[in-house]
Parts: C-alpha cells; sequence; structure tokens
C-alpha cells in the first residue's frame, strides 16, 4: 500500500503497541438487561456492544414460522453516534447482511428443534464501533442466548484476523481495518473447531489464509473462555453457597 | 466453599460443557455427541440415578402435562380464550375444558381479557400445540389479588421442601397465594401484606441459590409482617 503510515515497527509491536497475536482488552458481561429474557454487554478495545435475547416466543409474522423448528431473527443495528462520522440511522445493506450472517452463525449451535413454529429474536446495538463489530456482536449475542437459558450445543467466539503492512494481525483496530490489505471475521463452535462464519475482504495469498485461519481459531478460543467467565460469574454466588433443597 | 451437606457441591455449567463421557446417561438440558454428554443450557449440574441433568438457572417455562399454572387470558373468540402462560406458545382454553356451560360467542361472559386463573396443562404434544384446562378440581377463576412473575425455575425454591416456605409466607402475611409451575404467582390480602409478601417472593426469586434462605426470608417477614404475625 501507498502510504507513509506505520502500522508495524521494526519490533513487530503495532501502533496501539500490541503484538501481531494480541486481542485488545475485553471485557463481557451477561444479564445487564433486565427486561430481555437474556441480555450481555461487550467490550473489545473501543468497541462497546449490547446484545439482547427474547425468546423462543410466538413467531410473528406468521408466515416466517417454520414447523419443524425455531428461526433466529437477528438484528445488527449501528447507533447513529457509534462512528466518527454520524451514520443514517436504521438498517442499510451492511447491517441486513450482518444480521443475516449472525442468526445463520447463531442457527448452527442452538437447538432450534426444540422450539417448532417460534421464533428466537437477537438485538445486537453498536453503541461505539471501532472495527470488527460483527465479531463482538455475535460474541455478545452468544453470550446473551446462554444467559437467556436457551438450550445450545456451544457458545460461539468469534475474531477477525486482517493484514496491514504486509503483516498478518489479530483483531484489527479502526486504523489497520480502513489502511491495511485485507479483513478476515471468523466464527467457530471451539468444541469441534467448526467454522460458522467467514468472509474476507481484500487479497491474501493461501499461505496467509491458512495462517490467518490459525490465528483466529486460536484466538476465538481465548474469548471462548472469557465468554464463559462471564457466564460464570452472573452466578457465582451459586458456587460459594450452594445448599441442597 | 464450607461442606454444610453431604451432598457434593452443584457445579455451574454453560453450554458446551462436558458433563461426562463415562456411561451417564443424558437428562434433560443436555446433548449427546459422539458419546459424550455435555450441556445445552447455562445451569446448575446434577446426577440423579445415572441421568445427568442440567438444571436451567433461567429460561421459558416449557409446559408440562398436568402442570398446574396460574394464567392471564389474553384473547377470546367465539368458542376459546387464549392464556397467557408465560411459555413460548399461545395457551387456547377450549369452552369444554371449562366449569361452566358456555354457548358459542358468550364466552366473554365468563371469562374477560386480564382476568386470571388457575389452570392445568391439559397437553402439549410433540409439535408443542398446548392445551389447558380448568376441568379438574381446584382450577378456577381467581379474583382481585395480584400477579407477580418470577422464573420457573424458583418455583420450588419459593414452594420450599413440602411447601414449607410458601406456608410460612402465607401465615405471616396473612394472604392467599398460589404459585404456578410457569412462574406466575397469585396474591390476595391486604395491600401492605401484597407487598410484604411479593417482596418476600423476589428475594427467593434473587437469592435462591443462597444458603440460609429460609432464615433470610423469615427474618424480612418478621421485621416488616403486619401485627398478627407470629
Amino acid at each position: 500500500m501507498d502510504s507513509d503510515i506505520v502500522m508495524v515497527d521494526e519490533k513487530g509491536k503495532r501502533a496501539d503497541g500490541r503484538e501481531a497475536d494480541e486481542l485488545r482488552p475485553m471485557k463481557i458481561e451477561a444479564g445487564v438487561l433486565p427486561n430481555a429474557d437474556g441480555s450481555a454487554y461487550l467490550e473489545i478495545g473501543k468497541n462497546k456492544v449490547l446484545a439482547a435475547v427474547y425468546g423462543p416466543r410466538e413467531c410473528h409474522p406468521r408466515h416466517l414460522q417454520d414447523p419443524t423448528k425455531a428461526i433466529v431473527q437477528c438484528k445488527y443495528n449501528m447507533q447513529s453516534y457509534s462512528v466518527g462520522d454520524r451514520k443514517r440511522p436504521g438498517p442499510d445493506r451492511r447491517s441486513v447482511e450482518i444480521s443475516k450472517i449472525i442468526s445463520e452463525a447463531l442457527e448452527s449451535v442452538i437447538l432450534t428443534e426444540l422450539f417448532p413454529r417460534a421464533s428466537i429474536d437477537v438485538y445486537i446495538e453498536i453503541m461505539q464501533a471501532n472495527a470488527g463489530t460483527r465479531c463482538a456482536g455475535l460474541s455478545a449475542a452468544s453470550v446473551a442466548l446462554a444467559d437467556a437459558g436457551i438450550p445450545m450445543r456451544d457458545l460461539v467466539p468469534s475474531v477477525a484476523v486482517g493484514k496491514a503492512d504486509g503483516k498478518l494481525l489479530l483483531d484489527l483496530n479502526k486504523e489497520e481495518d480502513n489502511f491495511g490489505e485485507a479483513d478476515l471475521p471468523l466464527a467457530i463452535i471451539p468444541k469441534t473447531d467448526e467454522v460458522v462464519l467467514l468472509q474476507m475482504d481484500g487479497h491474501m495469498t493461501k499461505e496467509e489464509f491458512d495462517a490467518a485461519m490459525k490465528m483466529g481459531v486460536a484466538a476465538c478460543h481465548q474469548i471462548y473462555e472469557m465468554q464463559r467467565d462471564a457466564l460464570r460469574r452472573r452466578y457465582s454466588v451459586t458456587e460459594e453457597e450452594e445448599v441442597e433443597e | 466453599m464450607e461442606d454444610t451437606n453431604t451432598k457434593p457441591k452443584r457445579e455451574v455449567v454453560v453450554p458446551g460443557d462436558l458433563l461426562d463421557d463415562k456411561g451417564l446417561r443424558p437428562g434433560s438440558g443436555t446433548y449427546v455427541q459422539e458419546g459424550k454428554v455435555y450441556s445445552s443450557l447455562l445451569g446448575v449440574k446434577s446426577i440423579r440415578s445415572n441421568y445427568v441433568n442440567v438444571i436451567p438457572l433461567s429460561g421459558r417455562y416449557l409446559p408440562q402435562t398436568a402442570d398446574t399454572v396460574v394464567g392471564k387470558i389474553i384473547d377470546i373468540g367465539p368458542s376459546n380464550w387464549l392464556v397467557d402462560i408465560n411459555a413460548p406458545y399461545p395457551a387456547p382454553l377450549h369452552v369444554n375444558e371449562v366449569p361452566w356451560r358456555v354457548e358459542f360467542g358468550d364466552t366473554a361472559r365468563f371469562l374477560k381479557v386480564g382476568d386470571v386463573i388457575m389452570a392445568k396443562i391439559l397437553m402439549m404434544d410433540e409439535t408443542n400445540k398446548i392445551q389447558v384446562t380448568m376441568n379438574e378440581s381446584g382450577m378456577r377463576k381467581l379474583q382481585g389479588g395480584h400477579v407477580i412473575q418470577i422464573s420457573y425455575s424458583k418455583v420450588p425454591r419459593v414452594i420450599g421442601k413440602g411447601g414449607s416456605m410458601i406456608q410460612m409466607i402465607k401465615n405471616m402475611t396473612d394472604s392467599r397465594i398460589f404459585v404456578g409451575q410457569n412462574g406466575m404467582i397469585w396474591i390476595e390480602g391486604e395491600l401492605d401484606n401484597i407487598l410484604v409478601a411479593s417482596r418476600a417472593i423476589e428475594m427467593i426469586d434473587e437469592g435462591a441459590q443462597s444458603s440460609n434462605l429460609t432464615e433470610r426470608v423469615k427474618e424480612y417477614l418478621e421485621s416488616n409482617a403486619p401485627a398478627e404475625g407470629q
């Protein structure tokens, strides 16, 4: 790329001081919204994401009902103040696409056949965006689903790997994303390393792609531990002062 | 983590946690993959007679046949009512399932929208179609009173061992209480007593896991219950 911005210095450190395979500081909290059946708040770097889950509940509109299983309806929405220049509120091409891929990723872990004709509604609100919001949203949504008591096979951690300055970097931030060469968001089922979401923007060689996948999967396992920890923390009292009825 | 009981410590599990790979059988809240039993819920692991179960900590009420529930009428049809029992599906109550003789189209005379009833789950078939009935002893329309909603998984704690908890709340607040398996609770009595009773139940809902819950609730009731409470 023909820019004089240095994203990785001679020592391999990035502009924000991270190593190439280091995640941004991350925080997850489960059960933050009293009115939702399940919810989660997630921060990764400067991203701030809120996810809420409602249901399983009766599916409206009726014609979307599936008599064999529940449907997962996800709505990814960016607040107008979430980015530097005000985002025009409301759904656009990008958020409709992200909503669709996130619902499909979640549908692959939820035991939907337990709730025929029902709908599980997931709302993801991006309060502040700094690259990698679809991954942050998906990670938060899967914690919110577990918090809502929805039966699922596993949690879904998600992270993006990218390329900037010709080097593979984990969990790109805004600058690296904007001036980098490629971005590869992915989500996996940690137990089997099955891929449930994979997109790519930009160019990578096959070798780079393989290395990026490996890096992303390893990071997903880190995020997975944080997700589990967030859920357990919500009921920490349980572990300490348990008494049999 | 003191060992107050002979029972082993119950462990909080999240979806995807391995529960057992040594031949225990999968119970509720679990699924099997490659011969191993995993949790499908956020809940507490419990092993009972060769089955591993996960007792949920949250979630929607899924009706079981013969459960007694408290429900609210949300819609009226010419030959049925729709009851909200906090399940993922609407629960119709057919005119044949009420203890009154109802002419076609005359349903609104018996139960109106907003009325609260005690009903029994008649059946829940494999496609999760629910039917409720009031043709059972004790099922009736609940007049007056107040309805509160707690998580259905906490209902056993609200009732307590052999009904001890709910009996204590009833006696000490001098109110009438019905607890539905779906987590809807109907309380009737003096306004102040209702408030004390519902606060006590909320306490149970919030702290269902903590030890000495009974004492804490008792203490609360003693300091706030009306004068005639023991």
